[in-house]
């Protein structure tokens, strides 16, 4: 297993290297509703990609398509190279999904145990306790988990077969802050040992800590893809928050805003340029007043990424 | 392109005999574990067929006959039927439609279990289950009502009902595929308690009403019930091989609804 990682990563890490995984030209409708509109995103070896976008993005469509868990309206999925339906590279792929119940009178070692026997060449299951925190709860039934807890066993059992390619879809969802720093430790030390991995957030925060790649994605559609420093340059900015007689139209005129909304009796801006902005802001209305500036969250100058959209 | 032959084109895992085989050893040992610590399962299945068995084969009619045979052997068959039923359609369908609806089943067809070892798990667990069943009725009536078969029959009595889960984890699979997670119960006792009564499980054929006797014959249960009444010389003298006839093409169609559910569920997912 680490022999073919090693063979593919001979390849430029994020260059030319055949793609982990692809999307390509991939559009998929649920019904007539558009879930994802032609795609087009590629994971390469070696890589960390987070997908970033808000609820109903497309982000686990994505995920389940390059699982071949469904066929793509049209396009293509390919991983390794291979359609996704093809039950041999799902030994190589390990995945971790949102489930809304997991059997609850299992143990965590009998979870893994299971798990670990459709794999070739699996971890063995100490190596899978310890890889993702659970030594001392091997013992534990599932349903007397934690969250956190839960969320590490489903990371245990896309883990168990020691594949080249993880689909984590979003691996922290609902955790405190604390197991959710814990999860992403154990993703960096997989990382470490040279998996790609491929990981749907809505965190910006997450997909900066942990990708070497960010594609952020709303309403089906890929609207920015970067280093993660890229992507807040994008989104970065400051938030003006000022009352005018402006309208919204015309605040939008401004140099560098992108967005504007109203907060009771003032109006919010995001602006790429703060400065220039506030100057045009002060010569089209004399008389405006409260003026704050501030920077911009990440998850703001996220915000407003994907609403410009 | 069919989805059937998209499914019979892909190329499979190449694994040994004995990687196969130890998966659906596992994945069968602990489709037993899961269920025998669930009380919802145990509980059910096991205590209802026991407990109607304690009152009305040995509490109440002990002493009594139909026709030639006591009454705590014939309640053996019956409530066997019965028993074998609930564990049949409980350890398919409940589990099979919680694992479609709340995600499970997708974890695992994204891993590489082999998808028939899922299947073939929630069958031996079905048969053990109703072999327990059977085998806990065996001893309260031997211990209890005086029942005495020789080795022979009772083997067969045993055999009978529990390959009778067959055609019952069949018709589970066939609901498990069509009912929501938390519908799925109530949906299999809408067929189950009915499918009993009118069948002769609860009360013996002969004493029927004529219009649910008519009924019975068209019923796998009594069918079923038949061929275990038959083993303790009990039955209605119908041939066996037409009660076996009607388990295996109710199998079959049952089979055929799982499988409808089943392309469905990968339509949504391989189109």
């Amino acid at each position: 297993m680490i022999a073919t990682l090693e063979a593919v990563s001979t390849n430029d890490r994020c260059g030319s290297a055949i793609p982990v995984a692809s999307l390509e030209s991939v559009s998929k409708n649920y019904e007539q509703i558009p879930a994802l509109r032609n795609v087009n995103f590629s994971v390469h070896p070696g890589e960390v990609v987070a997908l970033l976008g808000p609820n109903g993005a497309g982000k686990t469509t994505a995920v389940k398509l390059l699982l071949g868990l469904m066929p793509p309206s049209s396009g293509r999925a390919r991983v390794f190279g291979q359609d996704p339906v093809n039950p041999v590279n799902r030994i190589r792929a390990g995945a971790m999904l949102q489930v809304g119940r997991v059997p609850e009178t299992l143990r965590v070692y009998e979870h893994i145990d299971l798990f670990s026997s459709y794999y070739p060449k699996p971890l063995s299951i100490e190596e899978t306790l310890a890889a993702a925190g659970l030594e001392k709860l091997r013992n534990r039934k599932f349903g007397d988990l934690s969250g956190g807890e839960r969320q590490r066993l489903l990371f245990a059992l896309a883990i168990c077969g020691d594949p080249d390619l993880l689909f984590l879809d979003e691996p922290t969802v609902g955790l405190d802050v604390e197991a959710r720093r814990t999860l992403w430790q154990q993703i960096r030390r997989l990382v470490e040992r040279g998996k790609t991995v491929l990981l749907t957030t809505h965190y910006l925060q997450e997909a900066d800590a942990l990708a070497d790649r960010i594609a952020v994605i709303n309403r089906g559609q890929i609207i920015a893809e970067g280093t993660p420093a890229e992507i807040k340059a994008q989104t970065g900015g400051k938030q003006i928050r000022c009352v005018t007689v402006l309208n919204v139209g015309e605040l939008l005129q401004l140099p560098g805003v992108s967005d504007v909304r109203q907060d009771r009796e003032a109006v919010v801006l995001h602006a790429s340029d703060a400065e220039a902005a506030v100057r045009a802001l002060l010569a089209l209305d004399p008389a405006l007043s409260g003026l704050e500036i501030a920077s911009a969250g990440l998850e703001e100058a996220f915000l407003a990424l994907t609403r410009a959209n | 392109m069919s989805t059937a032959a998209a499914v019979l084109s892909r190329p499979q895992i190449e694994r040994s005999t004995a990687d196969t085989a130890s998966i659906y050893l596992k994945e069968a040992k602990y489709e037993f574990l899961k269920n025998l610590r669930l009380r919802v399962y145990t509980a059910s299945v096991i205590s209802f067929p026991l407990m109607f068995y304690v009152l009305f084969g040995l509490v109440l009619n002990a002493k009594e006959t139909i026709g030639a045979t006591g009454v705590p052997t014939y309640l053996i068959a019956t409530y066997g039927t019965f028993g074998v039923m609930g564990a049949s359609l409980f350890g398919t369908a409940s589990g099979l439609a919680a694992d479609r609806g709340l995600g499970w089943l997708q974890v695992k067809r994204a891993s590489p279990m082999p998808p028939f070892a899922y299947f073939a798990a929630k069958f031996a667990l079905s048969m053990s289950f109703s072999a327990v069943v059977v085998s806990l009725l065996l001893v309260l009536g031997t211990a209890l009502g005086g029942v005495r078969m020789p080795a022979l029959e009772l083997a067969k009595l045993l055999g009978t009902l529990v390959a009778g889960s067959l055609p019952f984890s069949a018709m589970g699979l066939a609901i498990g595929y069509f009912a929501g997670p938390n519908s799925a119960p109530p949906v299999i006792n809408l067929f189950y308690l009915p499918l009993s009564f009118c069948s002769g499980l609860w009360v013996p054929y002969m004493f029927l009403p004529k219009a649910v006797q008519k009924i019975a014959l068209a019923l796998p249960p009594y069918h079923l019930s038949q061929l275990a009444l038959g083993v303790v010389g009990a039955g209605r003298h119908e041939s066996a091989a037409i009660h076996w006839e009607v388990l295996f093409a109710f199998t079959l169609i049952c089979l055929g609804v799982a499988r409808i559910g089943f392309q469905r569920d990968q339509g949504k997912l391989y189109g």
